[in-house]
């Protein structure tokens, strides 16, 4: 039971930029990237238990050249932060960033004069996995986000891809039975409205 | 042409790290080179700095635990032990049984774990993927121990000043015991892999030596100064948590190498499967907690019924326990060497200052010592065989 017998012409008809996605959500390269106690839990991640492989991103790269996804796995202090910064700039495009674990997301445990208050102030970051660290199973989750989120991606126009739209549910209540519809409603939750 | 080149043109300044998959975190090296020889070597440091005793002294005795936690994440559990030991030499505490135990056999396991990296990540920069494979399988099952009694893999912060706060579950002790009996033959499989491998004795044997005299005079504590064949051991030497009473050896290699301080930490993980078992006979139902009713909140049922109890647990939750005036050093052979906690108490609730003696660190000094003379290839094995950590390096 091989491709060729679901597709038995050898035919398939679809869009060149489902292909691409499809090419580049199944073999995000990262680059070796750890930095403190999450960098154990990346490496847990790709070992034996929890196996990255299934997921086509286990070929960590040791140079940024070769890679498209940075894991921001630890705590990033001022010192490194320049740094970090050069080896994303390094990364050639499409690339994109995790931000694991706490430190690395708003500086976690430590806020204080040394660790920086969050990797986002530093380089664009496509996904947050919360924990401290984050478990194996909450990285491999997030790695799956941004296999739907490159899913998304657009040959044409914006890259990085849109956002996820959080749909927010139709205002109820006093706006609604009120009749009055300001610009505001609907991007606000009815609590925070305008009166 | 002339024979000899200008001296200025000799040597050449190369850079590895920050960010380098073989500097076990983020550690990065200015090396003079000459040909492929190393000429000298510096270590920078810093880029890991998280100021952890600064921000101790802000966070109250209990909170402080949790830092200690993410400074050597190898063995966050020898950590909370320095950390916590130190504070209750400063009360005068003196544990139950069961806790003392308990502690040496979580102590010992944490030790393992440490070790399984080590080995994993030392093997991948030598060019052995798959021992860090095998290693992982096992350092797994560490890991879910840590994850029952704590529910946390990797930074449970499971010891508190005065035992701990909750007794480990029921399936804590049959799992550690199957643990103990399966171990071995994994060990036995690591020694297959690389003892007798030609291409590791190549690259082991006779690299990065250090006599035991020098190993002294830069300090070096750990497998680091026992592979030079000095026999110190702060379990021996400065017994703690009742390690007096186990029987355990000290191994020790002979040149100081990077394969005799490879074997030294094979030969410790047995011993400290020996102390495991030795442990896991001996533990008893009992107390986990020290006879002290400031240390630890009241009853959740007492809290429901009684109006003392609940002012306390709010107190305790809030502000913590006040130790009284006074200063104390505290120990443990961590799986890198002497760690140390100095803690000093002006009788607050926080920490009036915490200063840490870090293995890591103080070994990383060996590292010139050990690579200059050397080819560029062997610094690599050299960094591998110190096993540091750059979270303790850095803090």
């Amino acid at each position: 039971m091989g491709l060729e017998e679901l597709v038995p012409d050898g035919i398939l008809t679809t869009t060149v930029e489902k292909m691409v996605n499809w090419a580049r959500r199944s073999s995000i390269w990262p680059a070796t990237f750890g930095l403190a106690c999450c960098a154990i839990e990346m490496m847990a991640t790709s070992a034996s238990r929890y196996d990255l492989a299934r997921f086509g991103a286990e070929v960590f790269r040791a140079s940024p050249r070769q890679a498209d996804l940075m894991i921001v796995a630890g705590r990033v202090s001022k010192k490194m932060a320049p740094v970090l910064k050069r080896i994303y700039d390094q990364m050639p495009e499409p690339k994109w960033v995790i931000s694991m674990g706490a430190c690395a997301s708003c500086g976690g445990e430590f806020k204080d004069y040394a660790i920086v208050q969050g990797v986002d102030t530093v380089v664009p970051v496509d996904v947050y996995v919360p924990g401290c660290p984050p478990r194996p199973e909450a990285l491999i989750y997030g790695i799956m986000k941004l296999q739907e989120k490159i899913d998304r991606m657009k040959l044409k126009g914006d890259h990085p891809a849109p956002d996820m739209v959080v749909e927010t549910p139709p205002p109820t209540g006093s706006t609604a039975g009120s009749g009055q519809t300001t610009p505001m409603s609907g991007v606000l939750p009815p609590n925070l409205g305008p009166a | 042409m002339s024979a000899t080149t200008a001296s200025e043109f000799k040597t050449i300044t190369i850079n590895m790290g920050p960010q380098h998959p073989s500097t076990h975190g983020v550690l990065r090296l200015i090396i003079e080179l000459d040909g492929e020889t190393v000429v000298s070597l510096k270590p920078v440091m810093g880029y890991l700095h998280t100021g952890m005793e600064k921000i101790m002294e802000a966070k109250s005795y209990t909170k402080s635990l949790t830092v200690t936690d993410r400074m050597d994440y190898l063995s966050p559990l020898g950590n909370n032990m320095a950390y916590v030991g130190a504070v209750e030499r400063i009360m005068g505490l003196t544990l139950p049984e069961r806790a003392q135990i308990l502690r040496v056999i979580l102590l010992e396991l944490t030790r393992i774990s440490s070790h399984l990296v080590w080995l994993g990540t030392h093997a991948i920069d030598l060019g052995a993927m798959s021992v860090f494979l095998y290693c992982f399988r096992e350092r797994e099952k560490l890991l879910d121990v840590n994850d029952m009694v704590a529910g946390s893999r990797m930074t449970p912060s499971y010891f508190r000043v005065g035992g701990f706060f909750l007794d480990v579950p029921d399936t804590f002790a049959p799992y550690v015991k199957k643990f103990v009996e399966e171990f071995p033959s994994s060990i036995d499989e690591y020694h297959n892999l690389l003892t007798k491998n030609r291409i590791w004795m190549k690259r082991t044997i006779g690299v990065g030596t250090i006599t035991a005299e020098q190993a002294v005079a830069l300090s070096v504590t750990g497998p680091t100064l026992r592979g030079s064949g000095l026999s110190y051991d702060v379990r021996k030497a400065m017994p703690y948590c009742g390690y007096e009473t186990y029987q355990f050896d000290v191994p020790l290699g002979k040149n100081g190498d990077v394969y005799d301080r490879y074997l030294c930490r094979m030969a410790e993980m047995r011993q400290s499967l020996n102390i495991v078992r030795q442990g896991l006979d001996r533990l008893k139902p009992g107390p986990v907690r020290a006879d002290n009713p400031y240390l630890f909140p009241a009853r959740r049922e007492d809290v429901k019924h009684g109006m003392e109890e609940l002012i306390f647990h709010f107190k305790i939750m809030s502000e913590g326990f006040r130790p009284p005036v006074g200063d104390s050093y505290f120990s443990i052979e961590s799986p890198k060497g002497e760690l140390g906690f100095y803690v000093a108490s002006d009788g607050e609730p926080l920490p009036y200052r915490v200063r840490v003696r870090p293995p890591s660190f103080i070994n990383l000094q060996a590292l010139e010592a050990m690579c200059v003379g050397r080819m560029v290839a062997d610094v690599v094995a050299c960094i591998g065989s110190i096993d540091i950590v750059l979270g303790e390096v850095d803090r």
